[in-house]
């Protein structure tokens, strides 16, 4: 479902003297429908860049990243945009909604931009937020005023809001008490066991045990020392 | 809006030119826009985005290059329309919100008149049936329905660029040209515009340029961004991307000189 | 008889045949607003100068002319174009319609039906229907041009929005044979039916404005209005009270102190020829 060959990045800071800082190289990687790929390495290794190319976030240098068929290295902004409606998730770590949206439409978003029908959309966006334990009172409020944690299970929510084939997690359990982690949990072992290929970081080791079937160190792809 | 039908453009943009004598307005811009696509472009004073914007709406007419928009009958080059078939169009099938609610607006003619206007431009005789749209729209941007017989000069500013969304989307166009909209509003107003904008462009399957310098508008409205830079293109893209990995020197200079808060 | 220092009513015939351009175009044309080079003369601008104008520009020495101020032939500004023109032309002057062969006007337009070879000739205060909604005079002209009328449509939507009813009494604006939108002058909308099917040739002159319009006979005029609030041709509801005439525009006269007042025909020809013919109002055997 995701496959990445000889996936290459750089960074050139045109006004720090067009300084090139070269980040990965010849990356590969692929993850097949229903398995869950984690990715490790270190703080600054190149996980959250890797995830971010893959999201279409940040540009690849070379190589190839395919997520059902579409080359996102290679893709118009309009196929990127239409993959990540229909077929990639993304749950980061950052909530970012335009101020004064309720909840529950925040969530409900995914489901809307697919021309779900505006009450299933916001059933499923309400079943998604009762498992997660976000009181029903907040639901008519924007998530911009939540604590940390609200908000980190907000966009799960919205991140599982529909059934994607693909998914890209980043930190998924961070912040999360022990109840909610395992909401979070099974919400990913349910999405496996429908067939999803889940590329995502788990600093929570113990939850990485549970849920990876893989895992790939991101210091393989690191460039050499010349 | 499912991404199935939607193969052809709906406009598409070649070598579009504009020279104030020796000078670039904007010069070699080319693109293609999808139904349902929200494209920001964002640059400078002088970058020559407004230009831009004047030259595709037919505000201006270009010396170089082609506009052309999928029409009822299929794909027409709008700079070569007559400025009958091209007014036709810019009050069916395209819409323009102005900068400043003043020029979009007709100050002196009641809220509901000017929701109005456009439906009786294309013929609507029936006084009910156009009073209960404008009311219906009304409602839409949030404008209070016993406001429908105020004129806008009585309306704050936030209301009055609410009123011209709603004057110009009436007619259910296919393309909305925005400049600045949310510019002179007030913080907290322009969340709430931006909001019922996003509403309205998903629920309408509407296409949209959006001319503003502020990247928190178009991160937050448009699916696709293209920096201008002395008239030309100097990156274009989706908008995250451009945004959090900028390739072009000038693109790192506007999005690192953005004020944190 | 004639006064010998002027030409044969009062303009030069370069300009006449000025005039007569313009008005050829207006004829040929129908509701286009036709812009002429408008002369100084020797009345105040809002006196009738664009209607002076034409008259001037139509008048032959055979013509018998007729001249109207709110329908009544005794007002100042009748009287003293008449005169104007029985000094400067030596044209035969009238007081009846049937007799004339041109009639100049002030809002009004007979009441007795005109016939074919009458020259109807109004005076127009502003002839742009669109000015009072877009005050840019290049805007009004392409919006002409390109037929962009809704704005005309705003403005009767603004009069039912806030009176309940199209308001709008007089200069009530029509669209000629399905293309122009033409203001008919300020005749009240009672006579907006008469502009449709005239038999005569109907002219409009505005001379502050330098525009010259026309209606050929017989031109298709129809009333603006909305499917659900219809044109009205309304007038009051009443009949003359010296005449007893319902068929016709009345004005209403406050007669003492005490709100006494009647109602009279406004087409002073109209009512003497009912009265010399036999019919009686309310207050008819006293007057």
């Amino acid at each position: 479902m995701i496959e990445i060959d000889n996936l290459c990045k750089s960074f050139t800071l045109h006004n720090q003297g067009a300084a090139t800082i070269e980040v990965m190289q010849n990356a590969n990687l692929s993850v097949r429908a229903g398995e869950c790929v984690g990715l490790i390495g270190a703080s600054g290794a190149g996980k959250s860049t890797l995830m971010r190319m893959v999201w279409g976030n940040y540009l690849a240098t070379s190589g190839h990243i395919r997520v059902g068929g579409l080359d996102v290295a290679r893709a118009e902004p309009r196929q990127i945009i239409a993959l990540r409606r229909e077929t990639l998730g993304y749950v980061s770590q950052f909530l970012r909604v335009v101020p004064r949206v309720a909840t529950l439409d925040v969530v409900a978003e995914p489901l809307l931009a697919l021309g779900v029908e505006t009450a299933t959309a916001r059933a499923r966006a309400a079943s998604l937020l009762t498992r997660l334990n976000i009181p029903k009172r907040l639901w008519p409020l924007s998530p911009t005023t939540f604590s940390g944690g609200e908000q980190q299970r907000v966009n799960i929510a919205r991140g599982f809001a529909h059934a994607y084939p693909a998914l890209l997690l980043d930190e998924p359990t961070a912040s999360l008490d022990a109840g909610n982690r395992e909401v979070v949990l099974d919400l990913i072992e349910e999405a496996k066991a429908r067939g999803a290929a889940i590329l995502g970081i788990f600093h929570d080791e113990a939850a990485r045990a549970r849920v990876c079937d893989r895992l790939v160190d991101v210091r393989d792809f690191a460039v050499q020392a010349a | 809006m499912n991404a199935l039908s939607q193969h052809r453009p709906l406009l598409s943009v070649q070598h579009l030119g504009k020279h104030y004598g020796p000078r670039i307005g904007c010069t070699e811009i080319s693109f293609d826009l999808y139904p349902g696509e929200v494209m920001g472009i964002v640059g400078e004073s002088g970058s020559g985005k407004s230009t831009l914007l004047s030259c595709m709406a037919g505000h201006l007419v270009p010396d170089a290059g082609r506009v052309v928009f999928d029409t009822a009958l299929g794909p027409r080059d709008t700079v070569q329309m007559s400025e009958a078939e091209r007014r036709r169009m810019a009050r069916t099938d395209w819409a323009f919100v102005h900068q400043n609610p003043r020029d979009g607006l007709r100050m002196g003619v009641s809220a509901g008149g000017n929701v109005g206007e456009r439906l009786m431009a294309i013929g609507a005789r029936h006084y009910g049936a156009i009073r209960a749209t404008a009311a219906d729209w009304l409602g839409r941007v949030e404008i209070a329905a016993d406001r429908i017989d105020d004129a806008p000069r009585a309306f704050s500013g936030g209301m009055q660029q609410r009123l011209q969304i709603a004057r110009n989307l009436v007619t259910a166009p296919r393309l909305v040209f925005m400049d600045e909209p949310t510019g002179g509003l007030d913080v907290s107003v322009q969340a709430r515009l931006l909001d019922l904008l996003r509403g309205l462009v998903r629920q309408m399957g509407l296409s949209a340029i959006i001319v503003t310098h502020d990247l928190a508008v178009v991160r937050l409205l448009a699916d696709r961004l293209m920096v201008m830079k002395d008239g030309r293109v100097v990156e274009t893209g989706l908008t995250d991307q451009v945004l959090d990995d900028p390739q072009h020197a000038y693109t790192q200079l506007l999005v690192s000189s953005v004020l944190q808060v | 008889m004639t006064d010998q220092a002027y030409n044969f009513a009062y303009l030069d015939e370069q300009t006449k045949r000025m005039i007569r351009r313009a008005i050829l175009k207006g004829v040929a044309v129908p509701g286009y607003q036709v812009p002429f080079a408008s002369r100084e003369m020797p009345m105040p601008y809002g006196w009738g100068t664009g209607g002076v104008q034409l008259t001037a520009a139509c008048l032959t020495p055979d013509d018998r002319l007729k001249v109207i101020d709110q329908g009544a032939d005794d007002t100042t500004n009748a009287v003293s174009i008449r005169k104007f023109f029985q000094r400067v032309a030596g044209v035969a002057v009238t007081e009846a319609t049937t007799e004339a062969t041109l009639i100049q006007t002030r809002h009004r337009i007979p009441d007795t039906p005109l016939r074919v070879g009458q020259i109807l000739v109004y005076q127009v205060p502003i002839p742009e229907p669109l000015r009072f909604l877009e005050p840019r005079e290049a805007e009004t002209r392409k919006m002409h041009e390109l037929e962009d009328y809704g704005l005309m449509h705003v403005k009767l939507y603004e009069d039912i929005a806030r009176h309940g009813q199209i308001a709008t009494a007089y200069a009530y604006p029509v669209k000629v044979e399905g293309r122009y939108v033409m203001d008919p002058s300020p005749i009240p909308k009672f006579d907006n039916p008469k502009l449709s099917g005239s038999p005569a040739l109907q002219l409009f002159g505005a001379g502050r404005e330098q525009r010259i319009y026309a209606l050929p006979p017989f031109t298709h005029v129809v009333s603006l209005d909305f499917e659900d609030h219809p044109f009205v041709a309304s007038k009051a509801d009443h009949a003359c009270d010296l005449c007893a005439a319902t068929d016709s525009y009345l004005d209403e006269v406050i007669i003492d102190d005490d709100g006494g007042r009647m109602f009279v025909c406004s087409d002073t020809d109209y009512c003497g020829g009912r009265r010399a013919a036999g019919y009686v109002g309310r207050l008819g055997g006293q007057a």
